[in-house]
C-alpha cells in the first residue's frame, strides 16, 4: 500500500509532534518533578530522592487512596451490575431499535459532565426534590441530609459513567454468536444455566472494559467528591488538585499523580489481555475453513 | 425474530428513567417562574432572560466558542492526517497506537497538571491559547479515531483504480479518498466541538488567574459549588441543547452514505 | 416404496405450517423419518428447509401442526428437552472451552457422574478422532477439525435424532467430499437417525437413503435418490437434480409425445395436449442416419471422460445437452447440423400445468 500514500510518517507527523510536545514531555516533566521536593518558599527544590513516593504510602494519604480505591471500585460494581441488565436488553430488542436504544443510553455521555452532576445536587439536597417527594408520600421527619455523603459521590459517578459501560458490555454481548446459545439449549442447558455457562464468560471483556473505565475515571475525578462529597470526602484527584493549587507542593502532587498514571497502565494492560482473550474467541467461534 | 420481553422492557425503562429523569428535572426547572426546586408558580423564560443580562456568563460564552472553534479546527485537520498516515502505514505501529490511544484514557486532572507545570517551567503566560493548545490534544485523538473506523472500511481499490485510470496521488486524494472520509472527518469534527465546549478540568488548570479566560464550565462550576441558582438550569439547559443538537448532526453524517 | 415402510415412524411431522406474518415459510408438511435412516431435507436457499429444521429442534415453533418423536408430540418440550440435537451450520463451539469441555457440557447438563462423563468423552473423541485435539481451543482447529468437533459434541449425547443444518458448508470441496463418506460412515457405526439439511443435491444424492425436495415451503418429492432421478415428480425436481434437457411438444391421446418431426412414446404418458417433456444427457445420442430432432451444436464441453455436446433446436429454450464418450465426439464441430433421438423409456413427459414451472425454473 506504500504507494497510494506514499508518506505515512509524514502524514501523521503534526499529531504525533503535538502529542509529544504537549502531552509526553508535560507528563515526563512531573514525573521528574516527583522525584524533587518542594521549596521552602513554594517552587521546586532540584534534590534528586524518593521521599514524595515514600509520602504516598503515609497512612493519611494511603487512608485517601484506599477510600478512592474503595469509592471507585463501588461504582465501577454498582454501574456492572445496572449496565449489564440494560445492554443484554438492548441485544434482544429488534434489530431495528437496537442502534436507537444504544444511541440514547450513550447521549448523556457526551453532554456536560458538571451539568450532569448538578442535577444531582439538585435532586439530593435538604430542599431538593428527593425530600420534596418524600414528604409529599407522607414523611415528615427531617429532611435527609443525602447530599455531601459517599453514597452521593458513588451515585454521581455512577450516573456519569453507566452509558459507557451499558456500551463496552453491548459491544462483546452484540458479537456473540447467537447459534452459541441455541447450541446450548440444544445440549440440555435450560436459560439460566446457558446464561451463566455461555454468555456470561462470553461477555467478560466488555464487563472488563466498562469497569476499568468506571475505576480510572473515578479514582482521579476531583469535580464530583468536589461538588457531591462537599470537600469532606476527599479523594486522589482532590488531593492532586490541592498539591498544585493550594499547598503549592508541586512535586508531591506530581508523584500523586506518577501512581494514578502507573495504576492506569496497569488496569489497562488488564483490560487488554481480557480483550485479546476475547477476540481469540470471536475467531474461533466463526467457523472457516 | 427476536421480541422485547417484558423483563427487558422494565430493565430498559428503569435505566432510561435513571440516565434522563435528573436531567429532565433540571430542564424542567429552568422554566420555572419562582427558580426553586421546592414549588412550581408558573412557566416563564425569564431566566433565561437574565443569562443575556449577565455579562460574566456571556464573556465565558464567548471565551469557550473561541476555544472550541480553534481547537476544533486545528484538531480536525492534525487528527484526519493522524488516521490517514497511521491507515497507510504496511505495518502497526504499537508507539503510534498507544500514542494515539493515551489522550482519551489519561486521568484529566494528570494531564492537567502535568500542562500547568509545562507552561509555567516554560514561563508561558496562561490563556485561551493555552486552552486551545491543550484541548487540541484530547480533540485530535477523538477525530483520529472517528477517521480510522470510516477508513478501517475504505475499499482501497478505489484508490488503486483512480491511479490506474491516471490521477496523480494529489488528485486521488481530493477526487477519492477525501470525499468518501468527509462525514467522517465532520463527525470527528462536532465530536471534537462538543468535548471542547463541555470540558473543565484542563481549562480550570490552563487558563491562569482572573477571569479574562474563564470558559462556560469553569463560570458553572463557580456558580454551583455554591448551591442552586435559577441561571444555572437555564443555562444548562442551552448546553445540553448545543451538545445534543452537536451530536445527532454527527450520528446523522456519519450513518448517511455508509460503505 | 423400500423396506423402511413397515418400520414404526421415528419422526412424524404432521401437516405442519410455519407463518412469519403473512408469509407462509413452511406451508402443511407432512413427513415420516424412519429409525436408523440418513434423511436429507434438500432445497434451494429459502424453500423453508432450514427453519423445518428449526422446528424440529425447537428453536421455532409450527404455527399449526404438529411434530411427532417416537409417537410423542414434542412441541411443548423446550430446545433442552427434546432428546435430539442440532449440529449448528456455524458449528457454534463454544469458544472459552476445549474440546473435551464442548463435548462434555450436555452430559453435564444430563447431570451424569463425572467418570461417566469421561469415559463417554474419551469414547467419542476416539471414535471421532479427535482424541489429539481434545485440550485444544476452538480457534486452534480447521475447519475441518471444528466440523468433526461439533459433530463429536452431538453424538456424544447419544440422541435419538441428529440434526444437521449444511454441515459441509464451510469446507472447501476435496474435504467436502471425504467428510461426506465419513459422515455415512459415523450414522452407520452410530445408529442413529440422521436428518441432513442442504442445498446441494449431488451431497443429498451421495449421502442420503431417502430425500425430500422442498420449494417454497412445500414438498414436492419423497423418495431414495434413484427413484428421485430417474422418475422426478415435477419438472422443477427434474430440474433441480442433476442436469436435465426439457423440449416442448404436444401429447397425442394415443401416449406419443411429438416436437416438430420427432415422434416417440415415453415412458409415463400424460393427459393429451401441450406438453414437456424432460430427458437426461445421458440418455440422448447423436444420430449417424439424419432421422430425429433436428439441431445445430452450438457448444462442445470437454470434461475428461466425456464431452457434453450443446445442441440448439427450434423445440427447446436452452440448448439440449448430449453427452458422448469423450473419443466418440471428436468428429463434431460448433455450427454442423445433427439429429438427436432421445432413449424413449428414460424420458418423463408433464403436462401443461407443469410446464409452467419448468421454464420459470430455468431461467432461475
Amino acid at each position: 500500500m506504500s504507494y497510494n500514500a506514499a508518506r505515512p510518517n509524514l502524514l501523521a507527523a503534526p499529531a504525533v509532534l503535538w502529542l509529544v510536545a504537549f502531552m509526553i514531555v508535560p507528563c515526563a516533566l512531573i514525573l521528574l518533578f516527583a522525584f524533587f521536593e518542594r521549596g521552602v518558599f513554594g517552587g521546586i527544590d532540584y534534590n534528586f530522592n524518593f521521599g514524595n513516593f515514600a509520602r504516598v504510602a503515609d497512612p493519611l494519604y494511603a487512608g485517601i487512596f484506599l477510600r478512592s480505591a474503595r469509592i471507585a471500585l463501588t461504582a465501577a460494581g454498582l454501574a456492572i451490575l445496572i449496565a449489564y441488565p440494560a445492554a443484554y436488553a438492548i441485544t434482544r430488542a429488534p434489530a431495528s431499535r437496537q442502534p436507537i436504544l444504544l444511541f440514547f443510553a450513550v447521549l448523556p455521555f457526551w453532554s456536560n459532565y458538571l451539568i450532569r452532576t448538578y442535577a444531582w445536587i439538585v435532586l439530593l439536597n435538604r430542599e431538593g426534590l428527593v425530600n420534596n417527594l418524600l414528604q409529599a408520600l407522607g414523611y415528615h421527619g427531617e429532611p435527609l441530609s443525602m447530599l455531601y455523603t459517599e453514597g452521593a459521590v458513588i451515585t454521581g459517578l455512577v450516573y456519569n459513567y453507566l452509558p459507557f459501560v451499558i456500551l463496552a458490555i453491548y459491544s462483546t454481548l452484540s458479537r456473540l454468536n447467537p447459534e452459541l446459545i441455541e447450541a446450548s439449549r440444544d445440549l440440555g442447558a435450560g436459560p439460566v444455566r446457558t446464561f451463566l455457562k455461555v454468555t456470561l464468560p462470553l461477555s467478560l471483556s466488555g464487563v472488563a472494559a466498562g469497569g476499568v473505565f468506571v475505576f480510572i475515571l473515578s479514582i482521579g475525578n476531583f469535580v464530583t467528591p468536589a461538588l457531591l462529597g462537599g470537600g469532606r470526602f476527599q479523594m486522589v484527584g482532590n488531593l492532586v488538585y490541592d498539591q498544585f493549587l493550594s499547598a503549592n507542593d508541586w512535586p508531591f502532587g506530581a508523584a500523586l499523580g506518577m501512581v494514578l498514571i502507573t495504576l492506569m497502565i496497569v488496569l489497562l494492560m488488564f483490560q487488554a489481555h481480557m480483550t485479546a482473550r476475547a477476540s481469540g474467541e470471536t475467531k474461533g467461534a466463526n467457523a472457516d475453513a | 425474530m427476536r421480541k422485547s420481553t417484558l423483563p427487558g422492557r422494565l430493565v430498559l425503562t428503569a435505566v432510561f428513567a435513571f440516565l434522563y429523569l435528573p436531567v429532565a428535572v433540571l430542564v424542567l426547572l429552568s422554566f420555572n417562574e419562582s427558580g426553586l426546586p421546592t414549588t412550581w408558580t408558573g412557566f416563564s423564560t425569564k431566566w433565561y432572560g437574565a443569562l443575556l443580562g449577565n455579562e460574566k456568563i456571556l464573556g465565558a460564552a464567548l471565551n469557550t466558542l473561541i476555544v472550541a472553534v480553534a481547537a476544533t479546527l486545528i484538531s480536525t485537520v492534525l487528527g484526519t492526517l493522524f488516521a490517514l498516515g497511521m491507515e497507510a502505514r504496511a505495518r502497526k505501529s504499537g508507539t503510534l497506537e498507544a500514542l494515539a490511544f493515551a489522550p482519551m484514557v489519561i486521568p484529566d486532572i494528570v494531564l492537567a497538571v502535568a500542562l500547568l507545570s509545562f507552561f509555567s517551567k516554560l514561563n508561558v503566560k496562561l490563556g485561551l491559547h493555552t486552552i486551545i493548545v491543550s484541548h487540541v490534544i484530547f480533540d485530535l485523538a477523538f477525530v483520529c479515531s472517528v477517521v480510522r473506523a470510516r477508513l478501517k472500511n475504505f475499499d482501497y481499490s478505489i484508490v488503486e483504480a483512480s491511479r490506474d485510470l491516471g490521477a496523480s496521488g494529489w488528485t486521488t486524494f481530493w477526487r477519492i479518498t477525501f470525499p468518501s472520509i468527509m462525514p467522517a472527518v465532520i463527525a470527528g469534527g462536532l465530536l471534537a466541538f462538543t468535548l471542547s465546549v463541555d470540558e473543565f478540568i484542563i481549562s480550570f488548570f490552563t487558563a491562569g488567574a482572573g477571569h479574562g479566560s474563564t470558559t462556560l464550565p469553569m463560570q458553572i462550576y463557580s456558580m454551583i459549588r455554591f448551591g442552586i441558582t435559577p441561571e444555572v438550569n437555564a443555562l444548562a439547559t442551552l448546553i445540553m441543547g448545543v451538545s445534543a443538537t452537536a451530536l445527532l448532526l454527527s450520528q446523522w453524517l456519519n450513518r448517511e452514505q455508509r460503505l | 416404496m423400500t423396506g423402511s415402510m413397515n418400520k414404526k415412524p421415528l419422526l412424524t411431522i404432521k401437516n405442519v405450517t410455519k407463518k412469519f406474518g403473512p408469509i407462509a415459510a413452511v406451508d402443511g408438511i407432512d413427513l415420516d423419518i424412519y429409525e436408523n435412516e440418513f434423511f436429507a431435507l434438500l432445497g434451494p436457499s429459502g424453500c423453508g428447509k432450514t427453519t423445518l429444521l428449526r422446528m424440529i429442534a425447537g428453536f421455532e415453533f409450527p404455527t399449526s401442526g404438529a411434530i411427532l418423536l417416537s409417537g410423542q408430540d414434542i412441541a411443548p418440550l423446550p430446545p433442552e428437552k427434546r432428546p435430539l440435537n442440532l449440529m449448528f451450520q456455524s458449528y457454534a463451539l463454544f469458544p472459552h472451552m476445549t474440546v473435551r469441555q464442548n463435548l462434555a457440557y450436555g452430559l453435564e447438563m444430563e447431570r451424569l457422574d463425572g467418570q461417566e462423563i469421561r469415559r463417554r468423552v474419551d469414547e467419542t473423541l476416539a471414535s471421532t478422532d479427535l482424541s489429539e485435539l481434545a485440550d485444544r481451543k476452538p480457534e486452534q482447529l480447521s475447519g475441518g477439525q471444528k466440523q468433526r468437533v461439533a459433530l463429536a459434541r452431538a453424538l456424544v449425547k447419544k440422541p435419538k435424532l441428529l440434526l444437521l443444518d449444511e454441515p459441509l458448508g464451510a469446507l472447501d470441496k476435496k474435504l467436502r467430499e471425504r467428510m461426506q463418506l465419513e459422515l455415512k460412515r459415523l450414522q452407520h457405526e452410530a445408529g442413529i437417525t440422521f436428518v441432513i439439511v442442504t442445498h446441494d443435491q449431488e451431497e443429498a444424492l451421495v449421502m442420503a437413503d431417502r430425500m425430500a425436495i422442498l420449494k417454497s415451503g412445500r414438498l414436492l418429492q419423497v423418495g431414495s435418490p434413484e427413484e428421485i432421478y430417474e422418475a422426478p415428480s415435477d419438472p422443477f425436481v427434474a430440474n433441480f437434480i442433476g442436469v436435465m434437457n426439457f423440449v416442448k411438444g404436444t401429447m397425442d391421446s394415443d401416449g406419443s409425445f411429438s416436437a416438430g418431426d420427432y415422434t416417440l412414446r415415453p415412458g409415463n404418458p400424460v393427459k393429451s395436449g401441450p406438453a414437456l417433456l424432460a430427458v437426461r444427457p445421458e440418455h440422448v445420442s447423436i444420430a449417424t442416419d439424419g432421422q430425429g430432432l433436428a439441431g445445430v451444436i452450438s457448444d462442445i464441453a470437454y470434461h475428461g471422460l466425456d464431452r457434453v455436446v450443446h445442441v440448439r433446436t427450434a423445440v427447446s429454450d436452452a440448448p439440449v445437452q448430449v453427452r458422448v464418450e469423450a473419443d466418440k465426439g471428436r468428429g463434431l464441430d460448433i455450427g454442423s447440423s445433427v439429429h438427436l433421438t432421445f432413449n424413449a423409456e428414460k424420458c418423463r413427459a408433464f403436462d401443461a400445468a407443469g410446464s409452467v414451472t419448468a421454464t420459470e425454473k430455468e431461467k432461475i
